[in-house]
């Protein structure tokens, strides 16, 4: 195998995990969230030093990772926007905060600036919806929005 | 009790009964020395060590704890049906998948009370016998999950998680296991193989997890907020947490999320069966944003078939919702004003569950496609008269006829929307528009 992709905290994260698991296949989520940490998504690279890890063939890796919508399979931005439009949300204006995304960011959902900052996505419910309408941006919430705070958000974004 | 009888003098706020879990909502709650100092403590746990594994189980039979993630299996019953002998290793997991729409209480648990949720799970896994548990939990929850880790590592560090708890013998670990965007995954099923690095896809059954779940192992799944009731049975017993229940058979709080068009949307943890719907709206969350005519409640999560707004003097409870057709589910109760084209609030519904559909299953791939075709075109005024025979006739063969429940929660709605809302969908296919545009 080529030289190694994943970095040393990967797998010293991995061989810590080891022993909390009976079988190594259930390392593959933990393993798949541990590679897009460091690279933002999921290459084909990545994909193939984690098959070669646990001890599968790629295209198994592939067949679990597509199934689960975290994964990204292609770069996104450094910011990743997420605004929810399941039914709480859109019930307090979700669809009003993601136009207002895509118009300032000049951007359509699942699309990404020319300059790699921003990403917008829709999402189904984030369980926030006591505090509707809500989105993420990376790992963070941002609840009880209106597009005041959504610009005041995006603003302070280096 | 309506917004008008009461009495100025005396605030609604004040009459609400003390609570297990809310009135620790707050970041303070988070840390041991908190719990120690205000909560269970690991008491709980320290109590179940001293009995025997059968006394306990009995114990949280007679508390009628009715699982909290939607079925209302009764918890004590579940744990009961694990082989006491097993070659096998057993398994405790708690669910925290936590993706119905409307639902959002278990965040809530773990993040301010976070030690209840780990010594409800190590009081289940001493009594069925495991000595591994898993938390699974969405992927979005990140902070959780972090605050989660930080809670075990206290916990492991004073001896009340991992070997030799307390000096009894009983080792019990606990790893956090986090999903990465599915909403199926919240099914059990689905969850043990996406807990085992496959394909979160229902398995069928049986076996059912009792026998042959995680890993082949027995295996007990038990909703965030179950768990976090457990401490309080052990503690206080079996018998005083039923009898917080206003209802046969379903014991102890229950927290309601509200959500939508009302003036307070948030938690409400209410003794079990002892509100109805229009108390809930009317009184706990002061009523219609902007004093706007109700027009719908979905009561239980976005799978609850929906009530109209003659029907919400029914008491939030498992079985009074199921007697008027509908479901309590999740306890997320969706309100909707007169303001909302309840169309196009279906079409998002549906759209939801044909996206999060796993595929396995053909009345469930196709048949959430099709109703969510159907509502598109309705929507979007190109619907026909014979759409709405067609749409109940794609729900009713999905209902029952598939390896999941998330058929039947496609298919719940569909048919409560279109036959309590009929002239809702017949006005936007006559007028060729949606008349709230
Ligand atoms: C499509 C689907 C999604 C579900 N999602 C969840 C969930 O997110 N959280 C949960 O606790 N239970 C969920 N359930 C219910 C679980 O299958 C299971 O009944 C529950 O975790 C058992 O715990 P309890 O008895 O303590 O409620 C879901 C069920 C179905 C069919
Ligand atoms: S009913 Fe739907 S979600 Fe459930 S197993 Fe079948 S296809 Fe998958
Ligand atoms: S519907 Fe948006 S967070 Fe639940």
């Amino acid at each position: 195998m080529a030289d190694k992709i994943l970095s040393d905290k990967f797998y010293s994260t991995m061989k810590k995990l080891e022993p909390r698991y009976p079988s190594k296949l259930a390392l593959l989520l933990p393993a798949l969230h541990a590679a897009q940490d460091e690279f933002g998504w999921l290459s084909s690279g990545v994909m193939d030093e984690v098959a070669e890890y646990i001890g599968i063939h790629p295209a198994q890796v592939r067949e679990v990772a597509t199934f689960y919508s975290m994964y990204n399979f292609k770069p996104v931005g450094k910011y990743h926007i997420k605004v929810c439009t399941n039914v709480s949300c859109s019930l307090r204006g979700a669809e009003r905060l993601l136009e207002h995304c895509e118009k300032k960011l000049g951007i359509k959902v699942a699309e990404t600036t020319p300059d790699k900052k921003f990403t917008v996505d829709e999402e189904e419910c984030l369980g926030a919806c006591g505090t509707a309408p809500a989105m993420m941006i990376n790992d963070d919430y941002h609840e009880n929005l209106d597009v005041q705070k959504l610009d005041r958000i995006l603003g302070e974004l280096e | 009790m309506s917004e008008q009888e009461r009495p100025p003098e005396q605030p609604f706020e004040d009459s609400q009964p003390e609570t297990l879990f809310i009135q620790h909502f707050c970041e303070e709650a988070r840390p041991l020395s908190y719990y120690l100092k205000n909560m269970s403590g690991y008491s709980a746990l320290k109590k179940a060590l001293g009995m025997s594994s059968d006394e306990v189980i009995n114990e949280v039979k007679k508390a009628h704890i009715r699982g909290r993630g939607g079925a209302g299996f009764p918890a004590g019953v579940k744990w009961s049906l694990i082989p006491k002998e097993s070659a096998k290793a057993k398994y405790f997991i708690c669910n925290a998948d936590e993706s119905e729409p409307g639902t959002f209480k278990d965040r809530d648990l773990m993040r301010y009370t976070p030690h209840l949720v780990l010594e409800g799970m190590a009081i289940g896994a001493y009594a069925i016998g495991a000595h591994t548990g898993y938390i699974y939990i969405r992927g979005e929850y990140v902070r959780e999950t972090g605050i989660l880790q930080a809670a075990i590592l206290e916990a492991e560090k004073a001896g009340y998680l991992g070997k030799n708890i307390m000096g009894t013998g009983f080792d019990f670990e606990i790893t956090i296991h986090r999903g990465a965007g599915a909403y199926i995954c919240g099914e059990e099923t689905a969850l043990l193989n996406s807990l085992e690095g496959r394909r979160g896809e229902p398995r069928v059954k049986p076996p059912y997890p009792a026998i042959a779940g995680a890993f082949g192992g027995p295996t007990v799944v038990n909703n965030v907020e179950t768990l976090a009731g457990v401490p309080f049975v052990l503690n206080r017993g079996g018998d005083w947490y039923a009898k917080l229940g206003r209802i046969t058979n379903s014991g102890g709080t229950r927290i309601y999320e509200v959500s939508g068009h009302v003036k307070k949307p948030g938690l409400y943890e209410l003794d079990s069966g002892s509100v109805t719907v229009r108390q809930l709206i009317y009184d706990y969350c002061h009523g219609i944003l902007d004093d706007k005519k109700l027009k719908a409640v979905i009561p239980g999560g976005s799978s609850a078939p929906v009530l109209r707004a003659d029907e919400i003097d029914v008491v939030a409870d498992i079985d009074p919702m199921l007697k008027i057709g509908s479901m309590l589910g999740s306890a997320g109760m969706i309100v909707v004003s007169e303001d909302y084209c309840l169309v196009r609030l279906l079409a998002r519904i549906v759209r939801f569950y044909a996206h999060e559909s796993c595929g396995q299953c053909t009345p469930c791939r196709e048949g959430t496609k099709w109703a969510q075709d159907i509502l598109d075109r309705i929507e979007g005024g190109r619907g026909h008269q014979q759409d709405l025979g067609l749409i109940l006739q794609v729900a009713d063969n999905m209902n029952a006829k598939s390896l999941c429940a998330l058929a039947d929660a496609a298919a719940g709605p569909i048919i409560s929307f279109v036959t309590k809302f009929r002239a809702d969908f017949e006005a936007h296919i006559r007028g060729g528009k949606c008349p709230h545009a």
